[in-house]
């Protein structure tokens, strides 16, 4: 079994049973610990909590009016890359062909040469996150292993991938195979590091937004 | 006829021209990409040189190489290969049969010793002692090791003999594998291919009469002039895989206007081989064009890859039953993880206050 084989077979089923185990353990752990009751009584004005939730998300798209101007470099940078993840993994051909061996649904892809434009400035967005995270004294002192190394699995794919894609350096067969052995070990950590967001940010949100909204607060 | 004539001599007497040799020389002089100068110079070798020996063992095979060889569209170009060698043995191509055949092999052997060059097409079963494929009351694996034993070099034509081909797929009942495998001690030359691009057996063994030398290899022993890229780096349709356009089907508007076949499971990207440049039936079209995707199949087990019509980029692996082994796992872990926190905290909440 040469590299591609085996990152096409085996490393992939693994890594995606190792993602889908995770995600349902640490989902449902959560979800399923007990709920402190809100023994404060509602606002009268108090919108039903499924309203709340969706308020709290909505309204935690963008960073309050107070905070914007300081937080604007990071909310833009940070849409611009996780919208071009977005843009790559749903509108690559060979993604979506991938996709679809999993899921059987499938639509129109883009154009390759919109990727890869767009793999490149999330790559430059990417390194930006990384470059604010080394330099901000605070953030610097708040960074673990775990953010660094949920940075480094992110990064990997779209560097990989716009790699390979180009053809750059190596038999494609190499690159692909590496692309997909990246892809597995960003499967592999999602769920037990920072990158469990991806499911979490929806909780965390709209419990944040039920919170607030109960007690008439707008933030 | 004589095996002490030269080539030249021979050349002559078959009403073969000097120009036409010329003409050949040039061509598997561009073929190899060798320098302009070496026509000139594989011509005079060969006028030269005496036919070199060469015996051809068919093992597990479907005769598919040695038709791509002598049935060639343009036969006059691959026929001249025959002028260059002496083909000692070859069962589908000799006149005898029998003892007499198996004479002929063993007294080119005595003749030529260390100097034959041995060309296998298919694979050797080795299971049960090889039994699965013999020939003369004797198993591939005895008569290859024995006719291996004092010959020059060996070529492995076929995917078959080079890399196990289709006999050697899963589950493999004979126990098949290349050449290579068996014949460790003496340079194998791999000419891959399901069956190989006629020029490229022809180009190899020339360059071989020629030269004297092995032609430059890449990392599976195949001769890099014929397998230096893939088909998707030469395809003609590789623009349309560039700007993202694919065909989804075989018969639908992207592909009779010609995109690119990677969503109908294309292997070029992966495939190393000249079909692309050369093409088949002297020149008229190879399998992309015809409207179908690459196999694969001058590559390594390209039976047992997933399957012909899956695209690249897909997952190989039939992972439902390992994935919803993992999802119930995973809920299973979650709930009682969460269950465990509930009656911890209940057994707390049970505890006297102090």
């Amino acid at each position: 079994m040469n590299l591609l084989a085996f990152a096409r077979g085996p490393a992939l089923t693994v890594a995606l049973a190792v993602f889908v185990f995770g995600v349902a353990w640490r989902l449902l752990s959560l979800l399923l610990l007990p709920w402190a009751r809100d023994l404060a009584v509602a606002r009268a004005t108090a919108p039903p909590a499924l309203v709340g939730a969706v308020k709290g998300f909505v309204r935690h798209l963008w960073p309050p009016r107070p905070l914007a101007r300081g937080a604007l470099i990071v909310t833009v940078n940070g849409y611009v890359f996780h919208l071009g993840l977005a843009v790559i993994v749903f509108g690559l051909a060979q993604h979506i062909l991938f996709l679809r061996g999993l899921f059987g649904v499938h639509w129109p892809n883009l154009p390759s040469g919109v990727i890869s434009a767009v793999a490149v400035v999330t790559l430059a967005s990417l390194f930006v996150a990384l470059g604010r995270r080394l330099t901000n004294p605070v953030l610097k002192l708040i960074s673990t292993s775990n953010d660094y190394f949920s940075w480094f699995v992110t990064m990997l794919p779209v560097a990989t991938g716009l790699i390979a894609v180009s053809h750059l350096w190596a038999p494609y067969e190499t690159l692909l195979a590496v692309h997909m052995l990246s892809v597995s070990l960003l499967l592999v950590w999602l769920p037990f590091g920072k990158l469990m967001h991806a499911f979490l940010v929806f909780l965390t949100r709209a419990e944040t937004g039920i919170v607030y909204s109960r007690r008439g607060a707008e933030i | 006829m004589s095996r002490r004539e030269t080539i030249g001599e021979l050349l002559v007497q078959r009403g073969i021209s000097r120009r036409a040799l010329l003409k050949y020389s040039a061509y598997l002089a561009t073929l190899m990409a060798l320098p302009p100068t070496a026509a000139r110079a594989i011509a005079d070798a060969l006028a030269a040189a005496r036919r070199q020996s060469v015996i051809w063992l068919s093992f597990q095979e479907c005769t598919g190489c040695t038709e791509s060889l002598t049935r060639s569209f343009n036969p006059t170009i691959e026929d001249m290969i025959f002028n260059l060698i002496s083909l000692d043995y070859h069962e589908t191509l000799q006149a005898v049969s029998g003892a007499a055949a198996e004479e002929a092999r063993l007294t080119s052997m005595r003749e030529n010793k260390g100097k034959y060059v041995l060309v296998v097409d298919g694979s050797v079963s080795t299971k049960d002692g090889g039994v699965y494929s013999t020939n003369a009351g004797k198993t591939n694996l005895q008569v290859l090791r024995e006719t291996a034993e004092h010959a020059l070099a060996l070529i492995s034509v076929g995917t078959c003999a080079a890399f196990g081909g289709i006999p050697h797929a899963h589950p493999n009942p004979t126990g098949a594998v290349p050449v290579s495998e068996i014949i460790t001690d003496k340079p194998v030359i791999n000419i891959s291919g399901c069956p190989p691009i006629p020029e490229a057996m022809a180009g190899t063994i020339a360059y071989l009469v020629t030269f004297g030398k092995l032609p430059d290899l890449d990392h599976l022993n195949r001769p890099k002039s014929f397998f230096g890229d893939t088909i998707h780096d030469r395809c003609y349709r590789r623009p349309f895989y560039d700007k993202g356009l694919f065909a989804k089907s075989f018969d639908d508007e992207g592909a009779r206007r010609g995109w690119c076949l990677y969503e109908v499971g294309c292997k070029g990207p992966v495939t190393y081989n000249a079909c692309a440049t050369l093409k088949w039936n002297g020149g008229v079209s190879f399998p992309i064009q015809s409207g179908h995707g690459c196999l694969g199949c001058s590559e390594p087990n390209f039976w047992d890859k997933g399957g012909f019509y899956r695209p690249l980029s897909t997952s190989t692996g039939s992972p439902a039953a390992v994935i919803g082994g993992a999802a119930a796992a995973g809920v299973g872990i979650g709930v009682a993880s969460a269950l465990l926190v509930r009656r911890r905290k209940s057994d707390a909440a049970k505890e006297p206050h102090s």
